[in-house]
């Protein structure tokens, strides 16, 4: 995993794109309206029930219910709606959202680039000039904000929200770090090239895209890792790798596969390494738009011996062999099957359902969307008792309230401020197993304190939500950064603040996932606090 | 001294003990402030999460295998350009340590060396798991050591404070995770700034909605109570900005200085503190990783100065306190291909304060020769992690005997293991 990592400077990650207003105004239906376009989800099913059943769907599938979102399942039906979730290449992405994504810059921005770009950066910054300094720091801005705006954007306004929910969960699943080396710039890169493309898609391809993407292989090491014996060419620099690194071998098998527990020892962690040798970034040698580079002459073509296996000296068909077999082993259906369950459905999931997704990650060749779908229509997970058993993590906190509050989002820094304040900065896991997603994990004291204070800035429209461009607030990762620079940020103006927030329009967004016992307290308190006091309930910090 | 007296003296004097209200805040501090004399004992748990490389920090440089296995990572011999400081003519501390060693000459500083886990695992999530919950190879235990802790010590006088044990970040480490009541305390400045809950409208009006049996309400409650009690011990200071003065001006190294030297003054101003856990990452050097300077070296001087910030803010109550330095497992004994090292075995554990018997490296030392490596390649561990704990908990902070066995469940626990960590208390 990391090396000790570079820290973050919090000038490097300065936003200048402009970003405009993303959501319509919030339309709403009269409160009602939803119960009488209904359509029962089982025989028998009350309109209650069925209201409920769609909100459990928007809280996992998605990042919470917007009233829009909420008309739209009670409309077609849940199973429609799933399936319609299950293949987003079916639904179209809105215009408004489009146009927005089409101005943050550096979202076309490659793998070849990238590095290309802040190897320029670099080079002249060595001349110690503030100008030139300035374009490094300008460099990172852009490429950071450009992924996070274009990250956050899309999880609060595409109506393909399982898409979203699936690369957070992925990318989270695949971490890399945005504070070591390379990944400053290819974070993003990352997330469109290897996981992207791939959430619902079969499991092989997504490992063997997180496998060969410069952001994996400069994250966990293995472009360093060498034969042993190895010599670099001549007039190479000193420093020049000498042998195996292991780092990507282990974390490969652990985290991204096998499990921890999936039955590999030492040495298959050392074999897989050398298996692995010459895998690395040589964006001179390597063509198209993929930077990986097969490096012959540093592998280790020796025999080895690997999860039983005897391997012969191959070249890279070795690693690719290497994936093909992890990909398939049970270890890893039963891994990925736990963790799914887990973000789903509970944090310690019924052990017969993970054994049936299991199975059904191995029937199906790793195809992540038929196994999502056994999953979503588990009885486990259609289970009355499976609403609100999750505990939302500050990610999700976060965008199902800017979501359920219908907030016309433009800028997004406030929101990674939160993040970042909470514990989970986007892009900010050090290490890489990710952040988790129970309730362990996330409920302490001083969170709950955070989260109400967020919703009572949210709801009062006291986040500079609709602020145009600025470049004065960091895209701050650690929390000291954000305060640090609190000293020095102007006077706000009007325009950058969203509407308050009305109370009874977040009640009937998020209809029956708030108890009749808040709705009653909601119903006592002072008016302006109303808003406030729904988004900071304990009813809605679950899922 | 535990002066029982004087305690209870000190609650009757807030007057709130018969109101069955808790003192907090100012008159807490107020009631308290004569903290030196209460001396309850206190300990500190710092984790440096990655597994740091422990045969940097404390280095045998008497030894030949030590500079064959690290061709370009192994530090000088004392005297040497940017060699270590020699602690007792065999093992060195690496010269980014520099702050900490005022607190080894005055015996306040010392070592377990080739301690660690009895797991094997290299697995840094499962290795920290086990360290945390006190239970290594068994993944089932559902709390952390730390939590155990509190609810084996029985919480003398007022001690049982929403404070009493604290955690710095904004996230409930494994190690208290558990039943009984922890703190948690932004990093940061953030740890000391009003919050909107503090107006009296919305607070109440949250309370409301707050006010029931479950963990939500119960978590809600424990923070404004913790919040209170922090915002009356910490209410003017500007640490941030009086270490940058003292620094001339320079910028702060990273967070943890501040946040330790915000955690030892807490301590220091409310005697009810009495257990605290900070982390600190960044530690997973596979590639590069330096010597005297370099990407260890950067995280070691913070870490330094922190810690000498930690014993140097603590003043008086330095003396009851014990501070334990630890990482889920050591690095290779010989560097890899990069200028690095990857997962190992054996560590070392730091220990520091009044009571500690410092000045020393302890444990039985195994030696880096060949023969000596477990698996051929790590560092042996010799002194099982548990066995340092234990000794901290028996004989810093008295825990009786027949309760160990609910910290560390599952653990013979014998004898005191050859080990003589603790300075007995006058």
């Amino acid at each position: 995993m990391t090396k000790s990592p570079v820290m973050i400077d919090r000038r490097a990650l300065l936003c200048t794109t402009v970003l405009g207003w993303l959501m319509a105004g919030p339309a709403r239906a009269a409160s009602g309206d939803f119960v009488a376009a209904a359509g029962p989800l089982a025989p028998g099913a009350t309109p209650s029930d069925t209201r409920a059943e769609a909100l459990h769907l928007l809280n996992r599938l998605a990042y919470g219910p917007t009233a829009d979102e909420f008309e739209r399942v009670m409309r077609i039906g849940a199973e429609r709606w799933v399936d319609e979730q299950l293949h987003p290449e079916r639904v179209a992405l809105p215009e408004p959202l489009g146009r927005q994504l089409a101005t943050l810059a550096a979202s076309d921005e490659s793998q070849r680039t990238l590095p290309a770009s802040l190897r320029e950066a670099q080079a002249a910054a060595r001349d110690g000039s503030e100008s030139s300094k300035a374009r490094l720091r300008e460099l990172f801005q852009r490429v950071g904000y450009g992924a996070a705006g274009a990250r956050l954007l899309r999880a609060v306004a595409s109506p393909r929200q399982l898409e979203e929910v699936m690369v957070d969960f992925w990318f989270n699943h695949f971490n890399v770090f945005i504070g070591k080396g390379l990944c400053r710039v290819l974070v993003g890169s990352y997330e469109r090239e290897a996981i992207r493309p791939h959430v619902l898609g079969h499991f092989r391809d997504l490992l063997g895209a997180t496998a060969h993407h410069p952001a994996m292989l400069f994250y966990l090491d293995n472009w360093l890792s060498v034969a042993p014996g190895w010599q670099p060419p001549r007039g190479a620099r000193a420093g020049a790798p000498s042998g195996l690194n292991e780092n990507y071998a282990r974390e490969l098998m652990e985290l991204h596969t096998l499990g921890v527990d999936g039955g590999y020892t030492q040495a298959d962690v050392t074999a897989l390494a050398r298996m692995l040798t010459g895998w690395t970034i040589e964006p001179r040698r390597s063509r198209g738009d993929s930077v990986f580079w097969f490096d012959a002459g540093r592998h280790d073509d020796g025999d080895k011996r690997w999860l039983g296996h005897t391997v012969r000296g191959s070249g890279q068909a070795e690693g690719e062999w290497a994936l093909d077999v992890l990909a398939a082993h049970p270890a890893t259906a039963r891994h990925l099957a736990l963790q799914l369950a887990q973000y789903f459905v509970a944090d310690r999931p019924p052990p017969a359902l993970v054994a049936r997704v299991a199975q059904r990650f191995l029937a199906s060749g790793g195809d992540i969307r038929a196994v999502l779908a056994t999953l979503f229509a588990s009885p486990e997970f259609r289970a009355p008792g499976a609403r609100g058993a999750k505990f939302k993590t500050p990610y999700q906190y976060v965008l199902s309230a800017v979501r359920a509050g219908g907030v016309p989002l433009g800028n997004v820094r406030p929101l990674l401020g939160t993040m970042a304040q909470l514990g989970m900065p986007l892009y900010g896991c050090l290490t890489p197993d990710g952040y988790k997603n129970t309730e362990q994990a996330w409920l302490n004291p001083d969170a709950i304190t955070r989260r109400v204070n967020f919703a009572t800035a949210l709801a009062a429209g006291r986040l500079p939500l609709a602020r145009p461009a600025y470049d004065d607030v960091p895209l701050a990762m650690p929390a000291q950064a954000m305060m640090a620079s609190s000293a020095m940020r102007p006077a706000p103006e009007p325009g950058w603040f969203t509407p308050p927030l009305a109370a009874d329009a977040l009640l009937d967004t998020l209809g029956e996932s708030i108890s009749e016992r808040t709705r009653a307290m909601v119903a006592e308190s002072d008016p302006p606090l109303r808003a406030a006091l729904v988004l900071g309930s304990p009813d809605f910090m679950r899922r | 001294m535990l002066d029982r007296r004087k305690l209870l003296k000190a609650v009757a004097a807030t007057g709130a003990a018969g109101a069955g209200l808790l003192p907090v805040g100012r008159s807490a501090f107020a009631a308290l402030s004569d903290a030196s004399a209460v001396a309850p004992p206190r300990l500190v748990v710092v984790f440096m999460r990655g597994a740091v490389d422990g045969l940097s920090v404390v280095v045998p440089y008497a030894e030949d295998e030590y500079y064959r296995a690290r061709s370009t990572i192994a530090l000088g011999r004392p005297g040497q350009a940017g060699g270590v400081l020699d602690l007792d003519g065999h093992f060195g501390l690496h010269p980014a340590l520099a702050p900490l060693v005022p607190l080894w000459q005055t015996g306040r500083l010392g070592f377990v060396h080739a301690s660690g886990s009895p797991d094997t695992t290299r697995s840094h999530f499962d290795a920290q798991d086990y360290m945390e919950s006190g239970t290594p190879g068994v993944k089932t235990t559902a709390d952390g050591w730390l939590n155990r802790l509190l609810g084996a010590l029985p919480a003398a006088g007022v001690a049982a404070a929403p404070t009493r044990a604290v955690s710095i970040g904004a996230v409930l480490p494994r190690i208290f995770a558990g039943h009984n009541a922890v703190a948690n305390i932004a990093s940061g400045a953030a740890a000391v700034k009003p919050t909107v809950l503090d107006r009296p409208r919305v607070g109440e009006a949250f309370a409301r909605l707050y006010d029931g049996d479950d963990k939500l309400s119960r978590a809600y409650r424990e923070s404004q109570l913790a919040r209170r009690e922090v915002m009356g011990a910490l209410a003017g200071d500007d640490l941030e900005r009086e270490m940058q003065a003292a620094n001339n001006g320079a910028p702060l190294p990273g967070g943890f200085p501040a946040d330790a030297a915000r955690l030892a003054r807490l301590m220091r101003r409310d005697a009810r503190v009495q257990f605290a856990f900070m982390a600190v990452g960044g530690w997973d050097t596979h590639a590069a990783q330096g010597s005297a300077a370099g990407q260890l070296a950067n995280r070691l001087a913070p870490l330094g100065q922190g810690l000498a910030q930690l014993a140097s803010q603590l003043g008086p109550v330095l003396d009851d306190t014990a501070v334990v330095v630890m990482s889920e497992f050591g690095r290779t004994v010989r560097q890899n291909g990069n200028g690095g090292t990857d997962h190992g075995h054996g560590n070392v554990m730091w220990l520091l304060g009044g009571a500690i018997a410092g000045a020393k490296v302890h444990g039985r030392w195994p030696s880096l020769a060949d023969s000596a490596l477990y698996e051929g390649r790590d560092l042996a561990v010799t002194t099982d992690f548990r066995q340092v704990l234990a000794q901290l908990c028996e004989r810093h902070l008295a825990l009786p005997d027949a309760r160990l066995d609910e910290v560390f469940p599952r653990w013979p626990g014998f004898g005191d293991g050859g080990l003589d960590l603790v300075r007995s208390r006058a």
